[in-house]
């Protein structure tokens, strides 16, 4: 069991640094392969009057002139102690752990960062607690009444929840309960700036529920097809035949088998979530890790990007290491062979 | 490989093969699947499914190998069919060592010997058409027929018990004993010399099983099939074999005709097999004397040293556990491995077999 | 032991009679309605089983004997299956009972073993912990004393180290030992009606010895009930005294073990002991297979269900086509449902197939 937790640990670090060598690849590359020179780069951070000589000054001081994996190797120093950018005025100091220099706002994008995941993160947490509830338990209702009205009628709300897109179901949700019923708040708020947790909830309530609704459809139809096959397992006719209550066989004997696959998809859809619900964020203007993305996009901030692009990364290695971990606790199968 | 163009009325026994020839013979064949383990996945051990066989097939036989779960017989059919590459030994089948042989050159010889699979549904394509399955073979190996394929079709489907109308219907139409029918007609496509043919009755209906017993036999009649059949049922064993092998662990502990092997079984593995056999006969309920093996056979990861059998053997002595007994030619035909053989030559036989032909 | 034991959900049973026999089944039928009609897996079948006695239910794929145990034990979802006729196990009729009163009964009076012990256990929970379900579900005792029983159950059907065992999972044991461990899980409560269905068809022949014996000295101990369900006519000569054969959903020959393999009355049960090559006598030149199929049970043919495949039916001028054969009592309780006289179904037995087998 150790030996296999530190192979799976390993082996999430060793893919880290090939996602950052790939993303780096394409910030870095990409351009260049597309016919940009250096200059070109580097005239993205200077003064829209400075001649020739200057940009390629500031092309020479920022690295963008030397060999690529040059550029790289500063790049992951500066990960672990920080790193200094000289880009002509002056010099400034991006300390460790240092996701790049963002020159447009001539800010670090690690702070930004860091104030930004708490926000996804009540985002995407609360959203998916709401979902696993819901998601889950209409799914097994739906299995247990399999083809009754019930079932139908869930399983259709379900089909559309799939359909429909965020900016939908979101921009209609705002427009209902918050600018008609007026019951909820309107957007555009940092729910951390509260200090009450309630109004932290009120902010969050609304982009939770159609966020939720969103992955509580496909949860729903997971765990309704799970439901349905383990429901035909021996070992749940084994259950009834011992004479337990129908309300043990499902829960105890057939959900437990069911949720299994579910926590795999679970922890995928929680990692990819925590970097940035971009679409949420962006109707509910929620100050997130995927607004930040999305407003570094318009201005091509090009460091912004990278690095939300490997927070977003870390996040679902991560998942994937915990779920994998999270299986073996789960299967006893898993854990021993 | 080169496409050759075959006149299929030559091929159904065109050398006119000698019975008593020798087929297949295999030598010291072994496979080890490995295990790796730790943080370096290392190979820290091996599933020693086959361990050491040597027997052969003569021409026009059925060779039967025999054991419980674990034994390594099914390991063992898919060496011989090269589905599986030996981990040391030789397999030489008429006369040409195709233990290495890569998957390209292996091809042509794949007409040659074929299997049988045990779950007729399971190894046919669902999506396929029966004439799509069973002429299958025709079209990977580029055989030409007389009267193109669906006419070749046709003719194995009545073969083998089946109508030619169902040439456009999908295997799922066709109930298990029909299926296992089709699965043999594709095997006979090619006109094959050697079967290998694994469980091919123990997932049908009891009434079903004689009729594709009964048809297996037909076809080596008249078409001269050698068998290698494997199975578990050692009273469809005894009908359908010349000769058995039984295989405990790996490795042959027992081989001998049909009469032998039945009748004055050597190895006292073999002994105890026979007597678990339950037999419909009610006079026999409770007042016969049966051996009764303790526990379950061990694991092939870390078989038991020396004779295999002696942690569950009722005869084991200091030896069994310290020099393994060699496979020996006991009696004619009949070789068994055994520090202290049951039924050796003047002995009473005590085997249930033996014992009720007696009394007939 | 044959007083009907106290039970708190008996009173309230409606009680139109009270059955003959411990387990007395009358006219049972049990049908799937399905898009492309009805099936009827047990159409109209009757037997008897006391305390301390066997019944083996024999029979093809499709047959009905599965069905028929499944419905014994209540385990068909209402409104999928429609079931018909009596059930009475000690005086109370299991049709006419609510599902929970059956529930009340599964797993303490009458328990159940299946096929293929490793699909049958769930692959999560350790083997101790499912049998420490099933004990504690029927009896109101402490984690601890359950735990207790599981071992001292795992101990009786000769799983070394039971105190060490209890904690494994089903995956960790081989296939026998996850048989006896089922075979303990379905005896914790001391059930008085066992049924085994195929409970050795997934196991190697010397463990299959094994559980047989098993199940022999178990129910000699406990003195239930067993129905054992099989295809393999070795197993049940092994441990059944009365002999059900099922074809397409009924019974079409009952009688004692001796009756079935001594002197079998039924075309079918002759084809059945013709199809198996025998161990235990001359190696026969050729297996004597029934011709045809076994029948869909949506289409069960006219007449007798058998007669497609009978070398027999066209004695009957035409009855066997048209009417449906009872299953009669041709003396001693040996019964059988066909059509031939008497006098033509000894002269076959006698003359056709005794000297063939």
């Amino acid at each position: 069991m150790f030996a296999y937790l530190v192979r799976r640990v390993i082996g999430a670090v060793i893919l880290l640094f090939i996602v950052t060598a790939v993303t780096f690849a394409i910030f870095f590359l990409v351009p260049k392969l597309g016919g940009a020179t250096a200059d070109d780069l580097a005239s993205r951070y200077v003064g829209k009057s400075a001649g020739a000589a200057q940009i390629h000054e500031t092309a020479v001081r920022l690295g963008f002139t030397d060999p690529l994996y040059e550029q790289y190797g500063r790049f992951v120093k500066g990960l672990f102690v920080g790193q200094e950018y000289n880009y002509g005025p002056a010099t400034e100091h991006c300390p460790a752990p240092c996701f790049g220099y963002s020159f447009l706002t001539q800010q670090p994008v690690w702070p930004d960062l860091v104030a930004r995941i708490p926000v996804t993160a009540s985002l995407a947490g609360g959203a998916a607690f709401i979902w696993l509830i819901t998601g889950v338990g209409t799914g097994i209702i739906s299995a247990l009444k399999r083809g009754s009205v019930l079932d139908r009628s869930l399983m259709s709300v379900a089909l559309a929840g799939v359909s429909l897109p965020i900016f939908f179901t979101g921009l209609l949700s705002l427009s209902i309960f918050s600018y008609g019923l007026g019951w909820t708040a309107q957007g555009g708020t940092n729910p951390l700036d509260e200090t009450n947790p309630v109004w932290w909830a009120y902010d969050l309530i609304l982009p939770w529920v159609t966020l939720a609704f969103l992955y509580a459809a496909s949860y729903a139809r997971l765990t309704r097809a799970g439901m349905l096959e383990t429901m035909n397992e021996d070992f749940v006719r084994t259950a009834r035949a011992k004479g337990l209550t129908e309300r043990t066989v499902v829960m105890k004997h057939g959900l437990r088998s069911a949720l299994t696959p579910i926590l795999t998809i679970f922890g995928l859809d929680l990692g990819l979530l925590m970097g940035g619900a971009i679409l949420t964020e962006t109707t509910f203007s929620l100050p997130g890790i995927g607004q930040y993305a999305v407003i570094a996009l318009r201005v091509n901030d090009l460091p912004k990007v990278l690095g939300v692009t490997l927070v977003a990364a870390f996040f679902i290695v991560l998942a994937n290491l915990i779920v994998d971990l999270l299986y073996a606790v789960v299967d006893p199968r898993v854990r021993i062979s | 490989m080169t496409i050759e163009e075959i006149d299929p009325t030559a091929v159904p026994g065109v050398e006119a093969p000698a019975i008593g020839e020798e087929l297949l013979s295999v030598d010291g064949l072994v496979k080890h699947f490995p295990i790796r383990k730790g943080l370096l996945q290392r190979q820290t051990g091996a599933v020693q499914a086959v361990d050491g066989l040597t027997f052969n097939v003569t021409r026009g036989e059925t060779l039967s190998l025999v054991g419980e779960s674990g034994c390594g017989k099914t390991t063992t059919g898919r060496l011989l069919t090269r589905l599986l590459e030996p981990t040391a030994g030789k397999i030489v089948f008429e006369g040409r060592d195709i233990s290495h042989l890569s998957e390209g050159k292996m091809r042509p010889l794949r007409r040659d010997v074929q299997m049988i699979f045990q779950d007729p549904y399971g190894s046919l394509n669902p999506r396929h058409t029966v004439g799509k399955i069973v002429g299958a073979p025709y079209r990977l190996q580029n055989v030409k027929t007389e009267h193109g394929v669906k006419r070749a079709v046709q003719e194995l489907l009545e073969l083998v018990g089946l109508s030619p109308e169902h040439y456009n219907r999908y295997p799922h139409e066709f109930s298990g004993g029909q299926r296992q029918r089709i699965g043999i007609a594709r095997t006979l496509a090619l006109r094959p010399k050697l079967i290998v043919a694994d469980e091919p009755v123990s997932a049908l209906d009891v009434s079903i099983q004689a009729q594709v017993v009964n048809l297996l036999e037909d076809l080596q009649n008249e078409f001269d099939l050698t068998y290698v059949m494997i199975a578990h049922d050692l009273s469809v064993v005894r009908h359908v074999s010349d000769r058995v092998a039984v295989m405990y662990l790996g490795k042959i502990v027992e081989i001998a005709d049909r009469v032998g092997l039945y009748e004055t079984p050597m190895h006292p593995y073999t002994v105890a097999l026979l007597s678990a056999v339950p037999v419909p006969d009610t006079k026999r309920k409770g007042n016969v004397k049966r051996i009764r093996l303790e526990g379950d056979v061990p694991s092939p990861i870390n078989p038991p040293p020396a004779c295999r059998f002696h942690t569950r053997c009722w005869k084991a002595q200091d030896i069994c556990k310290t020099v393994e007994p060699p496979l020996l030619q006991l009696a004619p035909g009949h070789q068994a491995a055994c520090h202290f053989p049951e039924n050796q030559a003047g002995e009473v036989s005590t085997t249930p077999a033996a014992t009720n032909q007696a009394g007939n | 032991m044959t007083e009907p034991a106290d039970n708190t959900v008996q009173g309230t049973v409606q009680r139109i009679e009270r059955g003959e026999a411990f387990l007395d089944v009358r006219d049972l039928k049990v049908h799937f309605p399905t898009d492309d009609g009805v099936v009827k897996s047990v159409d109209g079948i009757s037997f008897q089983l006391e305390r301390g006695k066997t019944l083996g239910i024999v029979g093809e794929s499709g047959s009905g004997k599965s069905v028929t145990s499944l419905s014994i034990m209540g385990l068909h979802k209402r409104g999928v299956a429609k079931i018909s006729g009596q059930i009475f196990l000690d005086g109370q009729d299991l049709v006419s009972s609510t599902p929970e009163e059956v529930r009340l009964l599964r797993g303490k009076r009458m328990a159940m073993i299946f096929q293929d012990p490793l699909s049958a256990m769930h692959p999560f929970y350790t083997v101790g912990t499912q049998i420490v379900e099933a004990y504690r579900v029927h009896n109101k005792v402490s984690k601890q004393v359950a735990r207790k029983h599981a071992i001292e159950m795992l101990d009786r059907v000769g799983i070394p180290q039971p105190d060490k065992r209890v904690d494994a999972y089903p995956h960790q044991f081989s296939g026998g030992m996850r048989q006896r461990a089922m075979i303990a899980m379905a005896l914790s409560c001391d059930p008085d009606l066992l049924i085994a269905d195929e409970p050795t068809t997934a196991l190697d022949v010397t463990v299959q010895a094994q559980i047989l014996d098993l199940i022999r000295d178990l129910q000699r101990e406990f003195n239930s009930a067993v129905i054992i369900i099989t295809h393999d006519l070795g197993v049940v000569a092994e441990l059944a005294d009365d002999i059900q054969v099922m074809y397409g959903g009924r019974a079409i020959e009952y009688g004692t073990a001796e009756d079935i393999f001594d002197n079998p009355q039924h075309p079918y049960t002759w084809g059945l002991l013709g199809s198996m090559p025998r161990i235990d006598r001359e190696r026969t030149e050729r297996l004597i297979p029934i011709k045809g199929t076994p029948p869909s049970l949506i289409n069960v043919p006219k007449g007798c269900a058998f007669n497609p495949r009978c070398n027999y039916a066209h004695l009957n001028g035409g009855a066997s086509e048209t009417e449906r054969p009872e299953l009669l009592d041709i003396g001693a309780g040996h019964k059988v449902a066909c059509h031939l006289s008497p006098k033509e179904r000894q002269h076959a037995w006698e003359t056709d197939i005794k000297p063939k087998l």
